[in-house]
């Protein structure tokens, strides 16, 4: 059994004897083919699991859909992430990995955004709130605003951070700046830098701050470890 | 026996009953996270003004299981807010696999989620294969089947440990480490290495086992369950246990499924998703072995899923070794696995194999694939894309214990100061997965 096209009924299997292309498709496909017409773009089998291709501005009715509808179910969102390959010409995809765990099935979802388009989606999260991190993770990676999330900053490298998005293509492995300049960077870095502006108007630790930090903050800026 | 069976794990909130099991309550959760049927819900007092503290636990805070942040707003001890910050042992692992080789890339995924060592190598050669279109042999799916439930005991017997350290028991630290060093003994002679383990191969094993090692492993298999005995009744009816776990940080079913939780923290919450059954791999469905699911979804629940799991891993462990069949490791594929020494020195085919293997690397053809397996930390998924080089254009880990992580504010919101380290603890997260 193909993962994917699972009957609900039938016991899982270990899948063998994958075929590269083709195969059994996911029939959550063709319903959005039929549902959504002028937003699908076009589905395929690639080793047993079924992407389908949708236009950026519809994945959040698409994914809303797929959450929300009877016979699809898709309740678990297991990853959300996106490739750029190395072929400068080709669009960078932005990709959600959907599980319906009543149905055992498994839909991967994709969006393409042509090169020079603004790297926009809408965000998944009033739909699935383990978005929130994988989400910020993508931004903070490939640099691709979420339409719609509510806390958008930098997770994994600091909010600072001027290099760049580190999974991009054109980010060289070692990184933009020199190590002199990395190293002079870290060194320069207050420790009481690394609390974010909201985090300090919780509590009284408003007046222990650095003056530049507290003229930041009268200015008016959210965030800004 | 593919039919999915659940274990109800006991639960205590008002004692034992009649034959002295304890009884279970479910527990209401309100909108808020907060536990309603506890005699007194920890709610934030209204007439007591007073300013709120700014707390900051981490990153070197030895609680917090590595390098997690946590800065949490306290209103006297209760926490009102709670702000996680990751990214403090980010390494790029994803980056530097699109610069590697499938093979060169498995020594990372050993320190990634480094108590899990084997698993992650053979969940990463699980989807490598899946890439280049390779089936593996029968005897490698038994071995496999051997590393990964051999690494969830490990992995979970340092989450019990240091579990049960940070709620202030420290014997069964001492009982677990010394049963996890057994299994570091056996990795040891298995592969060589303890820590990073680098076990699998794309198409095959680094190595196969020696001679007899099964009897090493049988003879963990029968003496292990004695621990876990020993550990449960010093722990699981304990008063100073059950009062710092039962009701605390509890997530309901369409909560936990609708963040993204998986592994025990999903099934805590009653929900019996398990990749082994749902999705299975490497023959998991022909395994008779339960999947354990709580009802309340707090820290005491995590607690039981996770003990039950340890002896459903020494069942899979016994059947897995019963069945072990003779013959190759490595499937038969000149592309994919290297020829030995003495071939490759002394004739030119294989001479050219190796060559080619080594300078270039194997070609997965153009595609790409989503392979996920239970890892003792949930659903861990590895994401593969292939142009056609022999180097992946992206390697994406789905770590479970970064999003089980991300949905700590919500547990911890309400709770007491002292709850944050107990609620932290059950998620069991390592960070260098989390930050990779």
């Amino acid at each position: 059994m193909v993962s994917g096209s699972a009957d609900p009924a039938s016991a899982p299997a270990t899948p063998r004897g994958i075929p590269h292309r083709g195969g059994p498709m996911n029939p959550s496909a063709d319903r959005i083919r039929d549902r959504f017409g002028s937003s699908f773009v076009r589905a395929e089998v690639t080793w047993g699991e079924t992407t389908v291709f949708v236009r950026p501005e519809s994945v959040y009715d698409i994914v809303r859909y797929l959450h929300d509808d009877a016979s699809e179910q898709y309740d678990y969102l297991s990853d959300v992430t996106a490739v750029e390959y190395r072929d400068l010409e080709l669009p960078l995809q932005v990709v959600w990995h959907l599980r319906s765990l009543p149905y055992r099935r498994f839909l991967r979802l994709k969006a393409e955004i042509p090169k020079g388009a603004p790297l926009r989606v809408p965000s998944v999260m009033p739909i699935y709130s383990g978005a929130d991190w994988l989400e910020r993770e993508c931004f903070d990676m490939f640099g691709i605003q979420f339409d719609g999330h509510p806390d958008l900053r930098r997770i994994l490298m600091w909010e600072q951070y001027a290099e760049g998005y580190p999974l991009r293509k054109d980010f060289p492995l070692r990184g933009r700046f020199s190590r002199s300049e990395q190293l002079r960077q870290a060194l320069a870095a207050q420790p009481e830098s690394r609390y974010s502006m909201t985090e300090l108007t919780i509590a009284d630790a408003f007046e222990d701050l650095p003056l530049e930090m507290r003229q930041r903050l009268a200015g008016g800026e959210k965030t800004g470890e | 026996m593919a039919e999915k069976r659940t274990v109800e794990v006991s639960l205590s909130t008002s004692g034992l009953d009649a034959e002295g099991r304890p009884q279970r309550t479910p527990l209401v959760v309100d909108e808020g996270g907060r536990v309603t049927t506890l005699e007194a819900p920890l709610a934030i007092e209204p007439e007591l003004e007073g300013e709120h503290m700014l707390i900051n636990l981490g990153p070197q805070h030895p609680a917090t299981h590595g390098v997690l942040r946590l800065v949490l707003e306290l209103d006297g001890e209760t926490v009102v807010r709670c702000i996680p910050h990751v990214g403090y042992l980010h390494c790029g692992f994803e980056k530097i696999g699109e610069y590697r080789q499938y093979n060169q890339i498995i020594p990372w995924t050993d320190r990634e989620d480094y108590l899990n060592s084997p698993g992650n190598n053979v969940a990463f050669a699980l989807g490598a294969e899946r890439l280049f279109g390779v089936e593996i042999t029968p005897r490698c799916t038994v071995l496999r089947v051997i590393a990964m439930e051999l690494s969830r005991i490990m992995s979970h017997l340092v989450w019990l440990g240091t579990t049960c350290i940070d709620i202030g028991a420290f014997t069964p630290f001492l009982w677990s480490f010394q049963e996890r060093e057994r299994i570091y003994t056996l990795l040891e002679q298995w592969i060589g290495a303890r820590l990073t383990t680098t076990l699998t191969r794309v198409g095959g094993m680094g190595a196969d086992i020696p001679d007899g090692w099964m009897d090493g492993l049988r003879d963990f298999a029968r003496t292990f369950p004695k621990t876990i005995a020993e550990v449960d009744r010093m722990v699981t009816r304990n008063g100073i246990w059950v009062g710092r776990t039962i009701g605390i940080g509890a997530m309901s079913a369409a909560d936990a499924v609708n963040a993204g939780l998986s592994g025990p923290m999903l099934r805590a919450s009653g929900v019996d998703y398990d990749v082994r059954k749902d999705f299975p791999y490497l023959d998991y469905e022909t395994y008779d072995f339960d999947v354990p699911v709580g009802t309340n979804g707090d820290v005491y629940d995590r607690f039981l899923v996770r003990m039950e799991e340890l002896r459903q891993s020494v069942r899979i462990l016994e059947q897995a070794a019963e069945r072990l069949p003779d013959g190759p490791v490595n499937i038969d594929d000149a592309r994919l696995i290297l020829p030995p020494k003495s071939k490759a020195m002394s004739e030119m085919e294989s001479m050219i194999h190796h060559f080619k293997q080594v300078m270039e690397g194997p070609r997965p053809p153009i595609g790409e694939t989503y392979v996920a397996v239970e890892s003792p930390k949930g659903e861990k998924g590895y994401y593969f894309v292939s142009d056609g080089t022999p180097k992946p254009v992206r390697w994406r880990i789905r770590p479970p214990s970064y999003v089980n992580l991300s949905a700590i504010p919500r547990m911890v919101e309400g709770h007491l100061l002292s709850d944050v380290i107990a609620i932290n603890a059950s998620i069991d997260i390592v960070m260098g997965e989390i930050d990779r």
